[in-house]
């Protein structure tokens, strides 16, 4: 009891901390934060997958683009409410992670892999091919406004997506501690005894795969409106790999460890970028150390550390 | 920095450049996107043999193996000026990258084999990240052009009036004849059947005597040389450059979803299907659809195929025929 305070006490205050950044940062860090948290929304949604699911998405990006890109498309024809964007992408990307998952869940572990990537591939190579939505230019799109108020402002924005990041954090807790969250461990667990209980693995599957798809499109449509821009590179295949990234630096299956690894990211890629061009050459090999000397990220080295619970 | 802060080469550095040719669409005109794809599709197979085999035999899902190929390519781009020897240069390139593949094995990957799919992704991905850096560090970001060897550079008359590059023939007869010496290789000699018996269990050939490090240093060194062979090949058709190496990585990755790991002639009829696929999408699709959906739907084509394939025969098209 006492330990499981500890660790959310330590959860409210690093939340509390990100919530301080704009009241303590210059405009620029505040920035940085906005990404952090946008990240941080697409990789609480694969680690539904990964970390609770077994599923090991490399196309988390798809749906991170096509939230992006419903934004910038809807702003075409001069839509730019965020009541009605943000919504909109999730739809998009709740859809689109169906259509994906549907194919991609008939396969298991490393064709599963394959198969996520080269369909979020697949949607990359399409977003440049249509001239119609700016090809390879990309869109370039009017950030939204939230019934009328004006989100220029740089807090402004950055709290609207810290209330979103809080929504999405509690709607995965809750999604975890439900039956279907259960059902899905079990699946993790062991899929055959889970089917010959009577559960449609399948389509459990499915399921977490759409609303995670849905988490990445809500993140994809906040990432549209802080730049003003909906590009390819928002399918690429190498963030679909920086999201597993993030959720592994964080710590697979806990709750506010895809969080954590995604303001490290940005804080890791900054500080390198910063003093080298070359920071993939650092970033890269740090990578790999992480997996071969470690695993669970560093949400249990600092349970390890303060002897916390789960989180 | 944010995603699209950064500068991301959107290049379809795979797809042959087409020569421009009108409207008109002759049987000679067919038979050389034909060709052409059959190209691809045996430079696709030089990539995906290494990559099944490694997945075959050491359950290892290597996302670096791109990397051989992009390396194959500089290697081979550097040899070339340095000894203004083509055929010397891709030999010296296909040497390079097996000790590249090998040394690699040795140090890093070798502890990955009885890692979980998840950590063998992410470890190589960081690799990949790594050495798309460094050829930026070591050869620059300008984009490296090789010339034809002059040997090889004139073209051949394939019907009156239509003339094919020699240099493309010439390597598409090059990676024909190395995929058969690699079927080759697994049917017929001892090592193969070492491999083939490690795809099916690792453990019981090792308690039978056989060094399974060995033997596994082997698979990937030669996996390494072949992706190494296909770009040092290649690059005298395209821009030798950073990343070079993801999209042919991906695309090698369609294949082994379509063909399915169980055999070398899966990948194979595999290989040249999806190269075959993706040039005639590129070349007849624009011709029916009209150029704005075109382009669209022909870069798209091979995932279409692998949808397809799912749909029907989850278990890979040349897989289920096994089976």
């Amino acid at each position: 009891m006492t330990r499981s305070l500890t660790s959310r006490a330590a959860v409210g205050l690093f939340l509390l901390a990100v919530a301080l950044v704009p009241l303590i940062g210059n405009s620029y860090q505040t920035r940085l934060a906005t990404i952090a948290l946008v990240y941080g929304i697409g990789a609480i949604g694969l680690n539904l997958l990964v970390g609770y699911g077994g599923m090991i998405s490399f196309g988390h990006a798809a749906f991170f683009g096509i939230g992006a890109y419903t934004v910038a498309i809807l702003g075409l024809s001069g839509l730019t409410s965020t009541v009605v964007t943000l919504p909109c992408a999730v739809a998009a990307g709740v859809i689109g992670a169906l259509l994906i998952g549907a194919l991609s869940l008939r396969m298991t572990g490393a064709y599963f892999i394959m198969i996520t990537l080269a369909f979020a591939q697949m949607l990359f190579y399409g977003s440049v091919a249509i001239t119609k939505f700016g090809g390879d230019e990309g869109i370039a799109t009017p950030r939204g406004h939230l019934l009328g108020f004006d989100l220029h402002n740089g807090t402004a924005f950055f709290y609207l997506v810290f209330a979103i990041t809080l929504a999405t954090l509690y709607l995965s807790r809750r999604i975890v501690a439900s039956r279907f969250g259960r059902v899905l461990r079990a699946i993790n667990d062991n899929e055959r005894r889970a089917v010959s209980v009577g559960y449609n693995a399948y389509a459990y599957k499915l399921i977490a795969f759409a609303i995670a798809g849905g988490m990445a499109g809500l993140g994809g449509a906040l990432m549209a409106n802080l730049n003003e821009y909906a590009a390819p590179s928002l399918f690429h295949w190498i963030l679909s790999g920086e999201f597993l990234v993030m959720v592994i630096l964080g710590g697979l299956g806990t709750l506010i460890g895809p969080l954590l690894g995604a303001i490290l990211f940005v804080l890791l890629q900054t500080i390198l970028s910063a003093y080298t061009t070359y920071w993939m050459l650092i970033l890269g090999p740090i990578m790999l150390l992480i997996v071969m000397f470690s695993s669970g990220g560093v949400v249990l080295l600092l349970k390890r550390a303060g002897g916390g619970s789960r989180v | 920095m944010s995603a699209s802060a950064r500068s991301r080469r959107v290049g379809f550095c795979l797809a042959w450049p087409i020569a421009d040719v009108g409207d008109e669409m002759t049987a000679a005109l067919f038979l050389e996107q034909l060709v052409n794809g059959m190209q691809l599709g045996t430079m696709l197979f030089l990539m995906s043999a290494g990559l099944t085999l490694t997945f075959g035999v050491m359950n290892f899902l290597n996302l670096t193996h791109g990397s051989f190929y992009m390396l194959g390519a500089f290697f081979a781009a550097t040899m070339a000026a340095w000894t203004g020897n083509f055929l010397f240069a891709v030999i010296l390139a296909i040497i390079c990258t097996l000790l590249v593949g090998a040394l690699l094995d040795l140090v890093i990957f070798r502890h990955l084999y009885n890692r979980s799919h998840l950590d063998q992704v992410l470890a190589t991905f960081g690799l990949l990240l790594a050495f798309n850096d460094l050829v930026i560090l070591i050869w620059g970001r300008e984009p490296l052009f090789v010339a034809i060897p002059p040997m090889l550079s004139g073209a051949i008359e394939i019907s009156p009036g239509n003339s094919y590059p020699l240099y493309r023939l010439v390597i598409t007869a090059a990676g024909l004849a190395t995929a058969l010496l690699i079927w080759l290789l697994i049917t017929r000699t001892r090592l193969g059947m070492l491999i083939r018996a490690g795809a099916s269990n690792r453990e019981m050939v090792g308690a039978l005597g056989v060094n399974i490090a060995i033997l596994f240093s082997l698979v990937f060194g030669l996996g390494a040389a072949a992706a190494g062979f296909a770009g040092a090949m290649t690059g005298p058709l395209i821009a030798v450059q950073t990343e070079m190496g993801d999209e042919i990585l991906i695309i090698a990755f369609v294949v082994v979803v379509v063909g399915g790991i169980s055999s070398v002639q899966g990948t194979f009829v595999a290989s040249l299907a999806i190269g075959i696929v993706d040039t005639m999408g590129r070349f007849l699709l624009p011709k029916l659809l009209g150029f704005t959906v075109g382009p669209a739907l022909a870069s798209m084509a091979i995932y279409v195929l692998m949808a397809v394939i799912l749909l029907t025969r989850p278990r890979g098209s040349i897989a289920a025929r096994a089976h």
